[in-house]
């Protein structure tokens, strides 16, 4: 488990250069590999940036994208910046939380899902709008969101790996990269 | 003829439903023995219109929309029919007035071709700018930005010229030319949708900025919430690499420009200049103190062109058909065109490139077509998360920076959000403060805490607790945050606020239960 945490942080490295002024690129390769970027990776990203560990934490504090604890397997985002408030998003998310029984910054007990607030997905003209990975929906309503969740579940990505984020530490977590949204 | 059948690619026209379409469009093609050509275009910003199936054969282009994958047999079944024969014709897109009252400039191009073709970018008038920029000199180039009377369109409207001739002024071994494409303003896509749409206008604007200044290095700050887009200017970059638009040889010069496409990761503040600097040398994206002003002293110290996505992809335009063609439109001191972006409640909402001077009414209830919900308009926030909420009496403010600024207001990267009546602006005064709360990088005090202690007294008010009292004590937070904060981020938050007291002072006399408040 440790040498294939190190051997991600070292691809991720290799790919950008390592210049410290590509740390959040880094980041990004680690999370995409990892489900997360653990506590374990910074000092390694340290010592090849030749930056403090507190810096590099504080990066991967002060932004939004990254975590430093396994998510569900997909995320959710939810648009809740004015455009989308003005489209009745309250009532969405209201549904969405419900039924998922989580709130925002919470993963399902099942390891499948963690909810997430974003401000704005550039799609304010059909408004409400949320991304599931890389995909973004438009006009969302309750109906439409339960459809996007079994889908979800149809297309299967969802069982392969079960809990693979939730037992890192128990080796769970390969350098595999995260589902293919459907 | 091959019949081209061309589906738009972009974010919201597949939010939409966009993909499935086009992969029903092959199945029925083949089911129905039909040659074509599939094309996935960039979106023409008509977004009510999405998903737009257009066709083009012998009796030209004709469009479709919104189109369900559903309605795709059927469509081809009949042949594909003229507008007026069928519900969802449309007949020629560009002969649509919402679009043909519009004066595309920048967005000239967006939704005819395929995003990642040089050659139709070239047969479209593309490249031009940057061969004419080779022949002049760099003070050349900035003079004809100078006349263009372009000013900066992320929202602060500073002139460009300027801004490039410092950057030229300033002796340096290495400049910058970085592009902010952290569109985070609520509201807001058209960054997005040039980049989607038309890529090669972007990198073309951004080498001649490095022309003008002298700088060989290029960046790209994009948002991480923009998937396509990043996937659209990796491949483009990727291109103009190819073709010799960027490299150590532009176009057969010699001279050499590159550029690097670097993601954020989530953090509004990001989207203000010095703040992005930061998170593109792999920091915290703290707010920096001004001076010294990135164009002396920005990225790794040096020199450096820092300008919105729209004000680069001008830059373009404006070599390519000369400064007095692009002066030539607007009003006042505002040059140009508006690149207006219709959102929320709105019922034909999407992209409406204006010369500035038309009235906001004219762009929500002409454009627009009033609500979604088909509600009467009740408040509308105009350039982002920051600007000033209007009532539905102030529609006939002209959108201009001078005009708007007379109402207290901002274009800033012109979103337009609409509202009907059903809007609580309580609530919305509230959810300033939150996200400024939620958005501070922290690095002064007004925005920090006042941001939070702003979300409280919001809450006491519109629990009715001392409303009086709690009034004042907004009104004095305000004002601190508005002379103390670092950034626009704090000052400027008290904008939304004090609008909406401004403006609807009513929804802050009723008292809001618990269930009522926001979160």
């Amino acid at each position: 488990m440790h040498s294939q945490l190190e051997l991600t942080v070292q691809e991720a490295l290799a790919a950008h250069g390592r210049r410290a002024e590509a740390l959040l690129e880094i980041l990004h390769s680690v999370q995409a590999a990892l489900g997360c970027i653990p506590p374990e990776a910074v000092p390694s990203i340290a010592a090849a940036l030749n930056r403090s560990r507190a810096e590099i934490q504080g990066v991967i504090d002060f932004y939004h994208d990254y975590r430093s604890e396994p998510g569900g397997r997909l995320v959710i985002q939810v648009c809740r910046a004015e455009a989308c408030q003005a489209m009745g998003v309250q009532a969405l998310e209201t549904h969405i939380q419900a039924t998922l029984g989580i709130g925002y910054h919470e993963t399902t007990a099942d390891g499948r899902f963690s909810l997430e607030p974003v401000y704005c997905l550039g799609n304010c003209a059909c408004a409400p709008s949320l991304r599931i990975e890389d995909d973004v929906h438009a006009r969302v309503t309750p109906e439409h969101f339960d459809a996007l969740l079994e889908a979800c579940a149809d297309d299967g990505t969802d069982e392969q790996q079960p809990a693979r984020h939730r037992e890192s530490d128990e080796g769970g977590a390969g350098g595999t990269a995260p589902e293919a949204s459907p | 003829m091959t019949l081209q059948i061309y589906v738009p690619a972009d974010t919201t026209a597949a939010a939409l439903g966009a993909d499935a379409v086009a992969r029903t469009v092959v199945v029925e093609a083949s089911r129905h023995g039909m040659p074509i050509e599939l094309v996935r275009n960039g979106s023409r910003g008509a977004y009510w219109l999405e998903p737009l199936l257009e066709v083009e054969d012998e009796q030209g282009r004709r469009g479709f929309g919104p189109v369900s994958p559903e309605d795709v047999g059927e469509l081809m079944a009949a042949g594909f029919p003229n507008a007026g024969e069928h519900p969802l014709a449309l007949g020629d897109v560009d002969d649509l007035p919402w679009l043909a009252q519009q004066t595309r400039v920048t967005f000239a191009r967006v939704g005819i071709g395929d995003p990642l073709s040089l050659a139709d970018y070239r047969a479209q008038g593309g490249v031009a700018g940057l061969q004419r920029a080779l022949t002049l000199s760099p003070q050349g180039i900035v003079d004809e930005i100078k006349t263009s009377g372009l000013r900066g369109r992320g929202g602060a409207a500073f002139p460009t010229g300027i801004k490039w001739q410092t950057v030229l002024d300033a002796p340096a071994d290495q400049k910058y030319v970085c592009c902010n494409a952290d569109e985070g303003d609520s509201g807001t896509f058209a960054d997005r949708l040039l980049m989607e749409a038309d890529p090669f206008q972007l990198i073309e604007g951004m080498a001649i900025a490095g022309l003008a200044v002298g700088a060989t290095k290029g960046l790209i700050y994009l948002r991480s919430e923009y998937p396509r887009a990043r996937a659209v200017m990796d491949a483009a970059l990727a291109l103009a690499r190819q073709e010799q638009v960027l490299g150590d040889d532009v176009l057969g010069s010699g001279k050499t420009f590159n550029i690097e496409l670097r993601l954020g990761a989530n953090a509004y503040i990001c989207g203000e200049e010095t703040s992005m600097l930061d998170s593109l040398e792999g920091k915290r994206g703290l707010v920096r103190y001004k001076p010294p002003l990135p164009a002396i002293e920005g990225l790794h110290g040096k020199p450096t062109v820092v300008n919105n996505v729209l004000s680069l992809a001008a830059a373009s335009t404006i070599l390519a058909s000369g400064a007095d063609a692009y002066e030539a439109h607007g009003t006042g001191r505002s040059r140009g065109t508006l690149t207006a972006q219709l959102g929320g409640n709105i019922r034909r909402g999407g992209l409406v490139e204006v010369p500035y001077g038309q009235t906001l009414g004219e762009l929500v209830d002409g454009f627009g077509a009033g609500t979604h919900s088909g509600r009467p308009i009740r408040a509308i926030q105009v350039g982002g998360p920051l600007g000033t909420y209007l009532p539905a009496a102030l529609l006939e403010t002209p959108l201009d920076y001078e005009a708007f600024a007379a109402v207290g207001g901002m274009l800033g990267h012109g979103g337009i959000v609409v509202f009907d009546d059903s809007v609580d602006m309580s609530g919305m005064a509230r959810f300033a403060m939150e996200f400024c709360a939620i958005e501070s990088c922290g690095k002064c005090t007004p925005c920090r805490v006042g941001s939070v202690r702003g979300v409280e007294i919001i809450d006491r008010i519109r629990a009715g607790d001392q409303p009086e009292l709690h009034l004042e004590l907004l009104d004095e937070l305000c004002d601190t945050m508005v002379d103390g904060s670092l950034c626009a981020m704090g000052g400027l938050t008290p904008a939304p606020v004090r609008s909406a007291l401004k403006h609807f002072p009513e929804d802050f006399q009723r008292p809001v239960g618990p269930g009522g408040s926001y979160e």
